[in-house]
């Protein structure tokens, strides 16, 4: 009987661990709680550093979605037992799946900005995420987001949830800086006479483009960036939001009117993946995000033999090396399962 | 002949003691001011005297506080202290069968068995009078025994009596410790040796265990006995002279600070000698190990408050066994001598920040507006704007005329500054914030922050009724402005350290709660409530020890399964956020929610 | 006197070999979670003092890292201890201790 593997989360990391399997011969299924593939990718409008429309991403995935890959939407795990080398996944629906190697890719979920309860999220009416503006531009739905908005002042707060021990996250979630930068451009496109400021406290442009973007952004769009991290901001009685802050490099406190905030909200693992883990004694880092092998030389590997790991279950990615992460999942299970 | 040689260890050493307690207390009275002075002689003339005895009586004869908790340890306190006032007391009923006299030499009944060898009374006689006394003496000593025994076992195994860890002794306690141990068991080889020796006059159980010895160790005679009352009368002079050195000056101290507390004295400001009482009334008993949580969640052992008490007797205070403690009240609440710890430590801060100045002129005197009430929501509610923001919307829809103080801006009330151990410093805020709120004319003072809440109610000297906001809310609710529909299954209280313990308020806030959720009973509630670990009076400690403080207590709510945790204070709230899995509301926000829209 | 046309004026650099550091290494290694700061500013954004004077944490922060004392007592007596800083530092900065060492550190330097 060949071998088959089983991939649970449908997201840009199983598709394409997916397809790259299949296209090697593998039986693939693929599990996905929701009833659409392609996670957060959904929810994109235009990805940096280009700002390419991300439709096109999900269809580079979708077209790897063949027969090889049986698709299990909706689908829930209640249990997975491990015998020898062969994994016996219990479905919520009662059902069982069999497979003699795993890879979990259930990615993440983002900070969940109430809890940074200072900012207003949820309780002020002009606060809203990085998430939430995306979708806004993806789906243009909210178009009253920016009607009524008086002197169009937005501004764009980083590391949300990030890189902030009172938030429980320690680490940084890489993506945001430009992610706040690209979306600084993009709201400028929109209403060209807006002013944007991004308050930051680094800016992270650490791959390939982004360093240019952000001199683009101040250069083209005339993006002002302050450093400097609020402290709260507190809503006056016009709905707009006054924000706090240190003006770092001018060493003096600074106030300001803002209409429109956006709170950049970083990565935390997803509940999924730690339920997950738990279940597997997989291994998690202090940051609860999962652990691989080996952090330079096996990095889509678990200690547990037929165990693998694609995507952003090990920690903030962006959908390109996602999908070059993916790919290098697939070879490292192919070469297990021969 | 009614006097030996071998008595004057004791004699020596009881003299030494009572000297030594008598200059104490001169000297603790000469210190105290007028107004602690007048109470003094009032309280002795007063009924009161007799509330203090009867708190003596069975607190430090009977234990019962510590019964309560653990009814192991009690009985091996109580034995020591009720035993052997019962054995003196009986000894010098018995001495007087003997001598004829009212007054007899005080060793005359320690040593009794030494001078009367009374043949016409037999062991278990129980009704005669020399009968029922030479019975009685000889249970009481028993009685004393088997505490002693206890004491010995709790050293080597003290997880059998409950306590994880207990007090580490130093040398003089070391020493006290083996005399006090030695007393009895020497005592009780006296009698025996004695009652051996003569074939007669012990009771049921020395004169047994005299024939026993006698049959064993056939040289046994009054030669051997007479070592034996030296070395129970050295022992006993030994004990008397290291006590005033040892942790067992907490025996005469502490009736001392039983009689102040029953005539309302009380630690405050300037109250030295006070402190001098507190301090050597801690019997070095442990239980404050074990309930701090500096221990059991941070793993720091060398701050508790027996240990930090023990500093100050020794003059050794460090200034780090000041600052790393929570000031949560946990230690204060279970100490059975009722030891003001958290007090002492603040005082213990202050002499640290004698000299360091601070300048608050940039404060100008501001103008207030007039209102009825006037809302202080206080520094750490800027950083949980829902707290605010809820009873903003709760008191407009209450139709209250209030004054919302620090909407802008906070000069801080002042608590921080005093728990840093500035309180002199303090002043210049007290003061500022004190001129705004009489300025308004408001008849009441609201506050979210149980922090400012105790300061300005101990503080602040206001003549107004001051409430802290669940307070008021349930009066709101009560008179019928504040109509509530929604409610929520599965909630969990926290006690705000400074609320609950620290003011007093546990009953309020939870008759609030159950008119709009269903409370679930958790462990470590009210006066046991654990601290958040956000504590403004932890001066120094690392973020990993305050997160596992904030942990162990979040561990201890989640038992109950809640759905949400409630709490009163928004330090608490914030410190719970970070860390806690369910979610963390105040208790103005709860209320906003139930509040039909 | 007649001026000649010139002042000397002081070199505003700072100079980090001739500062005196001692006072940072003692503060440093009673509190070691000072070391940890980024430089966001919340602190000195939440400032309850921040309010009413030029009182900036932040700065005196980076300044006693640089071993720049000089107007560090007139600065610290503005604080009112509130603790509003080191409950928004991201890096959970023990900044009211950092007040109370530096008040400690002044004092047993005779300044």
């Amino acid at each position: 009987m060949s071998k088959t593997a089983i991939i649970i989360g449908g997201g840009a990391a199983g598709m394409e661990t997916a397809s790259q399997l299949a296209r090697l011969g593998i039986e693939v299924d693929l599990i996905e709680k929701q009833s659409r593939l392609g996670g957060h990718l959904n929810s994109w409008d235009r990805l940096f550093p280009n700002r390419r429309d991300s439709k096109e991403v999900s269809e580079y995935l979708e077209l790897g979605m063949n027969d090889g890959i049986s698709l299990h939407m909706n689908t829930e795990i209640d249990d997975i037992r491990m015998a020898g080398e062969r994994f016996t996944l219990a479905l919520r629906d009662g059902n069982e799946l069999y497979s003699d190697a795993l890879v979990i890719a259930t990615g993440y979920e983002v900070f969940d900005a109430r809890k940074k309860e200072e900012y207003g999220y949820g309780i002020y009416d002009n606060v809203i995420t990085s998430v939430e503006l995306e979708e806004f531009f993806r789906n243009n739905k909210q178009k009253n987001l920016f009607e009524g908005i008086q002197s169009k002042r937005v501004g764009i707060v980083h590391c949300v949830g990030s890189r902030d021990e009172k938030a429980g996250n320690l680490y940084c979630s890489k993506l945001c800086c430009v992610t706040g930068v690209k979306q600084a451009i993009e709201i400028k496109e929109l209403m060209p006479d807006a002013e944007i400021f991004c308050f930051y406290m680094d800016l992270r442009m650490f791959d390939r483009h982004f360093e240019e973007m952000y001199y683009e952004a101040q250069e083209k769009w005339g993006i002002q960036f302050i450093r400097g991290r609020l402290s709260e901001a507190s809503e006056n009685p016009d709905h707009t939001l006054l924000v706090k802050l240190e003006d770092t490099l001018t060493g003096l406190p600074l106030k300001m009117k803002i209409d429109l905030l956006i709170l950049l909200v970083g990565f935390v693992p997803s509940p999924e993946t730690q339920r997950l883990a738990a279940m597997l004694g997989l291994k998690e880092g202090d940051d609860r995000f999962l652990c691989a092998a080996d952090e330079h030389t096996s990095t889509n590997s678990t200690a547990i033999p037929g165990v693998f790991l694609a995507g952003t279950v090990k920690g903030p990615a962006g959908i390109a090396n996602t999908i070059t992460d993916a790919r290098s999942t697939a070879l490292q299970v192919a070469a297990y399962l021969k | 002949m009614t006097f030996n040689l071998f008595v004057l260890p004791f004699i020596l050493g009881f003299i030494f003691l009572l000297f030594s307690l008598v200059k104490k207390n001169r000297e603790w009275i000469h210190k105290m001011d007028s107004t602690d002075r007048k109470k003094l002689n009032n309280g002795l003339r007063s009924p009161r005297l007799f509330l203090a005895l009867r708190e003596i009586f069975f607190e430090s004869l009977l234990h019962r506080k510590m019964f309560r908790r653990n009814p192991l340890l009690g009985y091996m306190h109580m034995s020591f202290a009720f035993g052997w006032l019962l054995l003196i007391l009986f000894g010098n009923m018995e001495s007087r069968i003997y001598s004829g006299f009212w007054i007899n030499p005080p060793y005359y009944p320690i040593f009794l068995k030494f001078f009367i060898h009374d043949k016409h009374v037999l062991p278990f006689e129980i009704f005669t009078v020399p009968g029922f006394f030479r019975f009685s003496m000889d249970l009481l000593l028993v009685f004393v025994l088997s505490g002693l025994v206890l004491a010995i076992i709790k050293r080597s195994r003290s997880k059998w009596f409950g306590l994880k860890k207990t007090t580490q002794l130093q040398f003089t306690d070391k020493v006290a410790m083996t005399c006090l141990w030695l007393i009895f068991p020497l005592r009780l080889l006296a009698e025996s040796f004695t009652a051996g020796a003569y074939g007669y006059g012990g009771g049921f159980v020395t004169q047994h265990l005299g024939n026993v010895l006698a049959f064993v160790w056939p040289l046994s005679d009054k030669a051997v006995a007479y070592s034996f009352w030296w070395m129970y009368s050295l022992s006993l002079g030994i004990f008397f002279v290291t006590l005033p050195y040892s942790r067992y000056m907490h025996i005469p101290t502490e009736l001392i600070l039983i009689l102040y507390r029953n005539f309302r004295i009380y630690p405050k400001k300037g109250s030295e000698y006070f402190s001098e009482i507190e301090v050597l009334s801690c019997p070095r008993c442990g239980v404050c190990i074990d309930v701090c949580q500096m221990n059991t969640a941070a793993g720091i052992h060398d701050i508790q408050a027996v240990y930090f008490l023990q500093s100050i007797r020794n003059q050794q205070v460090m200034e780090h066994i000041t600052t790393r403690c929570l000031v949560c009240g946990r230690c204060q609440e279970i100490c059975p001598v009722g030891i003001h710890a958290d007090f002492q430590r603040i005082v213990q801060r202050e002499s640290f920040q004698k000299l360091q100045v601070q300048d608050y002129s940039y404060l100008i005197q501001e103008s207030t507006r007039k209102a009825e009430v006037v809302y202080f929501a206080g520094c750490m509610s800027h950083l949980t704007p829902t707290i605010p923001g809820a009873m903003k919307k709760i008191l407009d829809i209450a139709g209250v005329d209030y004054l919302f103080l620090d909407e802008e801006r906070s000069v801080c009330c002042g608590r921080p500054l005093m728990l840093a151990g500035k309180s002199s410093q303090a002043q210049k805020l007290v003061e500022q914030n004190k001129r705004k709120i009489l300025d308004s004319g408001a008849n009441t003072l609201v506050t979210s922050c149980p922090i400012c809440f105790r300061v300005f109610r101990e503080e602040y000297q206001l003549d107004i009724r001051i409430l802290h906001h669940t307070q008021y809310l349930l009066e709101l609710i009560k008179k019928g402005k504040v109509p509530l529909q929604a409610y929520f299954r599965k909630i969990a209280y926290h006690d705000p350290c400074d609320l609950g313990r620290g003011s007093g308020i546990f009953n309020e806030p939870r008759e609030l709660l159950r008119k709009i959720a269903d409370l679930v009973a958790i462990g470590n509630e009210g006066k046991d409530s654990l601290c958040c670990g956000g504590s403004l009076g932890l001066l120094n400690a690392g973020t990993e020890e305050k997160n596992r403080i904030t942990k162990e207590t979040l561990a201890n709510y989640l038992e109950g399964d809640p759905e949400i945790l409630v709490t009163a204070c928004p330090l608490c709230k914030k410190t719970f956020a970070k860390l806690s899995p369910v979610e963390v509301m105040d208790i103005a926000e709860l209320v906003m929610e139930a509040i039909p829209k | 006197m007649k001026s000649f046309g010139y002042t000397i004026s002081e070199d505003r650099q700072i100079d980090f070999d001739a500062n005196d550091r001692n006072m940072t290494g003692f503060i440093n290694s009673i509190e070691p979670s000072i070391r940890l700061c980024l430089g966001c500013g919340s602190c000195t954004a939440t400032c309850s003092a921040g309010h009413f004077t030029d009182l900036n944490i932040r700065r005196i922060h980076t300044l006693v890292q640089r071993g720049e004392l000089q107007h560090l007592k007139k600065e610290i007596m503005k604080c009112m201890l509130c603790g509003k800083c080191q409950l928004v530092c991201p890096r959970g900065v023990n900044l009211r201790n950092l007040i109370l060492l530096i008040h400690s550190a002044l004092e047993k330097s005779g300044l």
